[in-house]
């Protein structure tokens, strides 16, 4: 792998590191399987790209597209809280829906940003070479994420979040408004997720109404990737395992479409993050058993 | 002062499985009476405790606490008033999070929760206290997960939450029934020992006769959705688990099958 393609592989881990913090606020800690963020990345993509087109300043546009992506998935909780509809299929509505708002917003499939202004566009006036200004970027970008999350989620309000994620019926009990929980954390994720597509959509030189497939699992496939590589019972430490893992997973593409005797090639992308995601979802219980069936030979 | 007024509440109404869990139940509670209710199965106990706590909305009826009819107020809004402990070690607390966490859930309950961080020194220095009263040494434990614990280790410490706050009533739903008769005994002490020192109106449900009679200052059995007994301190003294079997038949004029009430 060259150098190029290593710091390209930390660069793009690091931007899909908010898509995971993201999928770990909704998965892990609300318990909500969220696939909103299929629809949210791309609609963070269309509105900055398409704010910036016409004229936004660039850090005004992302900010946009955050309160964007914040309801999104506010539709997305509202429809299961307040409608009764379950998680994953109000999740897959929005996320439906979401590619005609996308298509709206931008009126047309794809907005390029060729020659405007971005929020690259500083660090690059500095002298910087443009990977390394992105690199910078998006790992300030992602560690302010990691530590407002990290801050929120020991306050009174995060802590109620984490208990109506783990034991809604206690989170009651204990005068907690699930409801309203649910709605914060799922406007919180996938205005996270918004935001890794207006940074996504400003480094790739546009927005396409295509960029979010399986972004999902991308983000599903670094959470858990994290958990195997650092397991971690301290929010603190998950958060830089969610980071981690989303870089691990980027390298470990690299490689293999790299390593050419292998024969991979870059439409093989969707399906080898699928193979990663069972793999490493069924690892941990496979060792779990293989230890079991090793120390019952033993006895 | 608690008062559940013809309190009607159907399971699955209009289909082949409903169940007329409380058919105009009746019951008035005055402030600082410990009051035991028992009934076989689907007498209703379940039920009554999830209407008093907000769970179950009765379809008809009036739930009032103090002065306030909160028959409509949701359960997280009635938390600051009522405080429960569940029959399942594992219901009352999370077991994800650690100790002292529990604890802070439970001390903003009925309170605005903003942004001011869970766990901070002042309030670690209060569980500490909170906790050394148990006498299991988790005052040193603050930070272990709860999932740590052992079923009544977390059943005390879902009563120290209960008890963290002023509250209008407390709700204990078969709270030892899933725990080894001497973790039982000590669970039912530190019972009796918050209730009379906090002076708190309390409804504890059992399964256990023997329970009823031994605690609290009233003991009333439900059947069929209905207060059917409804027996004063006064009438309990000298009061025998076969006495209260035989006052129940006599009010229902049918045998009662044994194994649907536990003796012990």
């Amino acid at each position: 792998m060259s150098l190029i393609a290593f710091l390209g592989a930390i660069e793009t881990g690091l931007l899909f590191g908010l898509v995971a913090l993201g999928v770990f606020l909704s998965f892990r800690i609300l318990n909500f399987p969220d696939l909103t963020v299929d629809g949210s990345l791309p609609l963070g993509a269309a509105v900055a790209a398409t704010l910036i087109v016409g004229g936004w300043d660039p850090y005004a546009a992302t900010a946009a597209a955050m309160v964007a992506g914040a309801l999104a998935g506010l539709v997305t909780a509202w429809l299961n809280v307040r409608l009764g509809i379950l998680h994953l299929l109000a999740s897959i509505l929005t996320m439906i829906a979401l590619y005609t708002v996308n298509l709206r917003v931008m009126g047309k499939p794809n907005q390029p940003l060729l020659g405007e202004q971005t929020v690259f566009t500083p660090l690059e006036e500095l002298g910087l070479p443009y990977y390394v200004a992105s690199l910078l970027l998006f790992l300030a970008v992602g560690l302010a994420a990691k530590l407002v999350l990290d801050w929120f989620l020991r306050t009174e309000t995060g802590l109620a979040m984490r208990a109506t994620g783990a034991n809604p019926r206690m989170a009651r009990a204990q005068g907690i408004n699930t409801a309203a929980m649910t709605l914060l954390g799922m406007a919180i994720s996938n205005s996270l997720v918004a935001l890794a597509g207006a940074l996504f959509a400003q480094s790739q030189g546009g927005a396409d109404v295509s960029m979010g497939i399986g972004v999902i699992v991308v983000g599903l496939a670094a959470v858990i990737v994290g958990e195997a590589v650092l397991p971690a019972r301290r929010i603190v430490v998950a958060t830089v395992a969610v980071f981690l893992g989303s870089i691990i997973y980027r390298l470990v593409v690299a490689l293999a479409l790299n390593a050419d005797f292998i024969g991979l090639q870059a439409q093989d992308l969707k399906l080898i993050t699928a193979v990663l995601v069972v793999v490493a979802m069924t690892l941990p219980g496979m060792r779990r058993r293989l230890r079991r069936r090793r120390e019952g030979g033993a006895a | 002062m608690i008062r559940v007024e013809d309190v009607h509440v159907t399971f699955n109404p209009g289909t082949p499985i409903e169940t007329r869990a409380l058919r105009g139940l009746d019951l008035d509670i005055p402030a600082g009476q410990f009051v035991t209710v028992i009934g076989s199965n689907g007498s209703g106990k379940s039920t009554l405790l999830n209407v008093l706590c907000g769970e179950v909305a009765p379809e008809r009826g009036r739930v009032t606490i103090g002065q306030d009819d909160v028959t409509a107020w949701t359960t997280h809004r009635r938390a600051g008033r009522v405080a429960r402990v569940f029959q399942d070690p594992m219901a009352g607390t999370c077991e994800a999070l650690s100790i002292e966490e529990n604890l802070a859930l439970a001390q903003s309950r009925g309170r605005r929760r903003g942004l001011r961080a869970s766990v901070g020194g002042a309030e670690r220095r209060a569980f500490r206290d909170h906790l050394a009263v148990l006498g299991l040494g988790l005052e040193d434990r603050l930070e272990d997960r709860m999932g740590l614990l052992s079923g009544g280790q977390r059943q005390a410490v879902s009563l120290v939450m209960a008890t963290l706050n002023p509250l209008d009533i407390l709700l204990l739903d078969e709270h030892t029934a899933a725990l080894d008769p001497k973790t039982a005994a000590f669970v039912m002490e530190l019972t009796d020992r918050f209730v009379r020192d906090g002076g708190l109106t309390t409804l504890m449900v059992t399964h256990s006769m023997r329970q009823a009679l031994d605690h609290g200052a009233r003991t009333v059995m439900l059947h069929e959705g209905r207060v059917v007994l409804d027996v004063d301190a006064e009438q309990r003294r000298g009061l025998r688990v076969e006495d209260l079997l035989r006052m129940f038949e006599r009010v229902r004029g049918e045998e009662l099958s044994d194994d649907s009430l536990l003796l012990g």
